[in-house]
């Protein structure tokens, strides 16, 4: 099946090539037909990628070593859960997965816009195809997914341990779901430039992507920190590493996109900055492939190897360099249509918080790269750290998360200073009664950053708090409804801005649990034997027992591990039990037999696992490294080693199960990392309802579902605007 | 390469053969699309029409006094009655355009009814 595989590739860069082709020639010539056919080829793009994705999905499933992917991230003993999703885990799979994603997206996109926007359309067509064809030649030429060994080995190497976590194997589609999506108003963006037809209508057809592009990153993200947090072993949930700041830059172009897009839609304003924020945000996206895919930067994500260097950095300047031609070159026809009527109005707030977004963008930018920036400028290479993030992101932050309170009281085009003045009563309310809190009760006077975050947030709830009720109240007041059927009505006739508060509540809650999960943590790392115990903030955690595990068969979250040990940990606070934490480290089986035939059952990466009891007030986190280069347990795997075959890994197993036997009679102390954090679980809960938020903007409004108004229709409205 | 993967592959070939060459081999039917300028002031209203009910939102729930409401209000009416027109005259356009083509198709056939040789 491997060969069927190659051909699905070479016959989708034929594709790619011949759809970049006639679509050209379409719009350039006039001939629609050509056109067609071009944005048909993305049709069938899709179809031949899809049954080559479904050939190596299978080879996984099959278990077919044949495929060098599968045997060098797969094997008979990873469980099938891992073994479906480890196709992305490799080069080859996950530059298959982008170009198929991407397909599917460009599908999706051209049918809906088959009936319109013709030229920029074909154009658009050609860029999608572009950006597949680069990817599939990256898979023909440099790292295919259908190259084969013969003869087969008999075992693969396994997945790397580290991914074995639900939300890893759903974190990476749906962070390539982010970055293609970016793709299509890239591309449109680039097409509406070159068909020289900049008014909204791409912006129309291509915002709902945007947006989607926008909701697929956010939840990768969320999904990265999550794993990171309960599976990394080292208590945070963002690091600043460079793969986590890749993914976040084109979330916060998004982010500034989305909302200044409403002023073209509204004002045919902001044009140049419209498409440029577009033509970032894709190109970011692009860099965050690069850099996962590349491994030019250090970092516990990067998965890839140094060969797709050389072919990104092209693309990538290729890109900034039609990007800045395109905009230089069209600069007389993105011209603003109207001035900002008032300095406070909407507009302006819009345009505060874009400036945040991008500075914080940029700051980022520099963090990530300035290794390579000071490499390429001194010869060495020097890079920065959480700390030199905090210091510039944190402010931003309180800036952006202000502003996303001050926002929805401002009206559109112009806002009165008096109106503005009342409409501020209560967000400053809400304000003013958390700071005198937290103040009386002496919580965050020494963490000003917190403290203001704290009230920002507040200033949020109370401002979208004030929209919803003052929505409900004019719609009880016109539909006689009762509060509930007038809520539903608004936001079902609204959804893009009750959508958006929602967002707007679930960042401000999920600032909160970063704020107060960051600036009011105590942390412990400590050595500890059986019996003794140490204070971790208000806690007492005492190291119980310890736990040891043989575990291919017995394995309790199915990670395939060979051997688990941990520790039983009792919580307690002022004498009262609290919870039972129960970390281990997993260890696996390593693949590379010339360690030896036991050694190797557990050579593989150690991987942590987290014993958390979370709540909504505070997480109590713990992490175990347990000793097992004792002289007794040495002795077990030299013996082992020496005594048991290769060939009999059953054998092997007993050797490991007296380790663990030997473990427990006699537990060395353990190396243990607590944490107790306040309010982490206010993270996820505020992911969640910012992506309800996105759901609800991104729902189709019963509007859309038009007809066409006749010319006498549309006459009477004319005539009723004019009157009215 | 095996008989079955070699059929497999011709058989995926030719489906994309066949999806890709269509608009190609088949009769051009008359254009159904959207004319350019139509759709862009379709987007136009559907936009401004947002705007007026975002106004009016802002109004009810406070954020517009009732003087910036009157003229933010009328001066997006007006905005909206133009973009109506020219959404209108751009119809009648085509309408015309379409009349004239199926007259001049009518005149043709008539010819050909009355003088065979044509």
């Amino acid at each position: 099946m491997s060969q069927l595989g190659g051909a699905c590739l070479i016959l989708a860069l034929g594709v790619c090539v011949y759809g970049i082709g006639a679509s050209i020639y379409g719009v350039r010539t006039g001939q629609t037909q050509w056109s067609e056919s071009g944005r048909r080829s993305v049709y069938a793009l899709a179809g031949i990628l899809t049954v080559a994705f479904a050939v190596l999905e299978l080879a996984f499933l099959r278990n077919d070593f044949s495929f060098n992917t599968v045997a060098d991230t797969s094997s008979t003993t990873t469980p099938t859960f891992y073994k479906a999703a480890a196709v992305w885990s490799s080069q080859e799979g996950s530059l298959l997965l982008w170009a198929w994603l991407l397909s599917l997206w460009s599908t999706l996109v051209l049918f809906l816009t088959r009936k319109r926007m013709r030229d920029v359309s074909a154009y658009a067509t050609a860029i999608l195809l572009g950006f597949g064809g680069f990817f599939i030649a990256l898979m023909v030429f440099y790292a295919n997914p259908f190259g084969t060994t013969d003869p087969a080995p008999a075992e693969g190497v396994g997945l790397d341990p580290l991914l074995r976590h639900p939300s890893m194997m759903i974190h990476p589609p749906m962070l390539y779901s982010g970055y293609t999506l970016c793709i299509v108003p890239l591309a449109f963006g680039m097409g509406a430039l070159l068909a020289r037809k900049v008014d909204a209508e791409w912006i129309k057809a291509t915002r709902r992507f945007a947006m989607a592009a926008w909701l697929f990153l956010g939840i990768g993200i969320m999904l990265g920190a999550r794993w990171s947090y309960s599976e990394l072993g080292w208590g945070g949930y963002w690091g600043w590493d460079a793969v986590e700041n890749a993914s976040l830059m084109p979330w916060l172009t998004a982010t500034a996109f989305i909302h200044s897009l409403m002023i073209q839609e509204k004002r045919g304003m902001l044009k140049v900055w419209n498409v440029s924020l577009v033509l970032a945000t894709g190109t970011l996206a692009i860099m965050g492939t690069f850099l996962v895919r590349s491994g030019i930067l250090s970092s516990i994500h990067a998965f890839g190897g140094q060969t797709l260097g050389v072919p990104f950095v092209i693309l990538i300047g290729v890109l900034i360099l039609s990007s800045i031609y395109l905009v230089s070159s069209r600069r007389d026809m993105l011209r603003s249509e109207h001035r900002l009527d008032s300095l406070l109005s909407r507009e302006s707030i819009f345009l505060a918080n874009n400036i945040v977004l991008v500075g914080l963008c940029f700051v980022i930018f520099w963090g990530t790269y300035f290794p390579l920036i000071s490499e390429a400028l001194t010869g060495h290479e020097a890079s920065v750290g959480p700390p030199w993030f905090d210091r510039y992101t944190v402010p931003l932050a309180l800036i952006l998360v202000l502003l996303s309170g001050i926002g929805p009281v401002i009206a559109w085009r112009r806002a009165t200073f008096a109106n503005a003045r009342r409409n501020f009563v209560i967000p400053l309310s809400f304000a003013l009664a958390t700071l005198a809190v937290l103040l009386a009760a002496g919580v965050a006077d020494s963490k000003p950053f917190a403290l203001a975050m704290f009230c920002c947030a507040a200033f949020v709830l109370g401002s979208v708090g004030q929209e919803y009720w003052r929505g409900v109240r004019v719609r009880r007041a016109i539909a006689g409804e009762p509060a509930p059927l007038a809520l539903m009505a608004l936001v079902k006739r609204n959804r893009r801005r009750y959508g958006g508060y929602v967002v707007h509540i679930g960042i401000a809650v999920l600032f909160v649990g970063v704020a107060a999960s960051s600036s009011f943590q105590h942390a412990s790392e400590l050595s500890l034997s059986p019996g003794q115990s140490t204070k971790v903030g208000a806690y007492t955690v005492r190291y119980v027992r310890p736990t040891a595990s043989v575990t291919p068969k017995y394995d309790p979250v199915h990670t395939g591990s060979t051997l688990s040990l941990g520790a039983v940990l009792d919580v307690t606070k002022q004498g009262k039990h609290v919870t039972t934490l129960t970390p281990a480290e997993d260890f696996y089986d390593s693949g590379e037999p010339a360690q030896g035939s036991v050694a190797h059952l557990i050579g593989g990466q150690p991987v942590s696992q987290v014993g958390i009891d979370g709540g909504i007030k505070r997480d109590i986190w713990s992490a175990i490294a347990p000793n097992i280069d004792t002289p007794r347990l040495k002795r077990i795997i030299e013996i082992g080693n020496k005594t048991i075959p290769l060939v009999r890994p059953d054998e092997g197993m007993i050797a490991v199960a007296v380790m663990a036997r030997e473990y427990m009679r006699s537990p060395p102390p353990a190396e243990f990392h607590l944490i107790v954090s306040p309010l982490v679980m206010w993270i996820w809960i505020g992911g969640a309802i910012v992506a309800c938020g996105a759901l609800i903007a991104l729902w189709p409004a019963p509007s859309a579902v038009r007809a066409r108004v006749s010319v006498r229709a549309r006459s009477r409205a004319a005539r009723r605007l004019a009157r009215a | 390469m095996s008989v079955l993967v070699a059929m497999l592959t011709l058989m995926l070939l030719a489906a994309v053969m066949a999806v890709v060459s269509r608009p190609l081999l088949v009769a051009r039917k008359p254009d159904e699309s959207d004319t350019p300028k139509r759709s862009e002031l379709e987007a136009e209203r559907e936009a401004k029409y947002r705007e007026i009910r975002d106004a009016e939102l802002d109004y009810r729930t406070g954020k517009l006094s009732q003087e910036d409401y009157e003229a933010v209000n009328g001066a997006l009416r007006a905005e909206a009655v133009e973009i109506l027109n020219k959404l209108e005259s751009s119809e009648a356009d085509e309408v015309t355009k379409d009349d004239r083509t199926s007259e001049e198709d009518r005149g043709a056939e008539e010819d050909r009814a009355t003088d065979p040789a044509k």
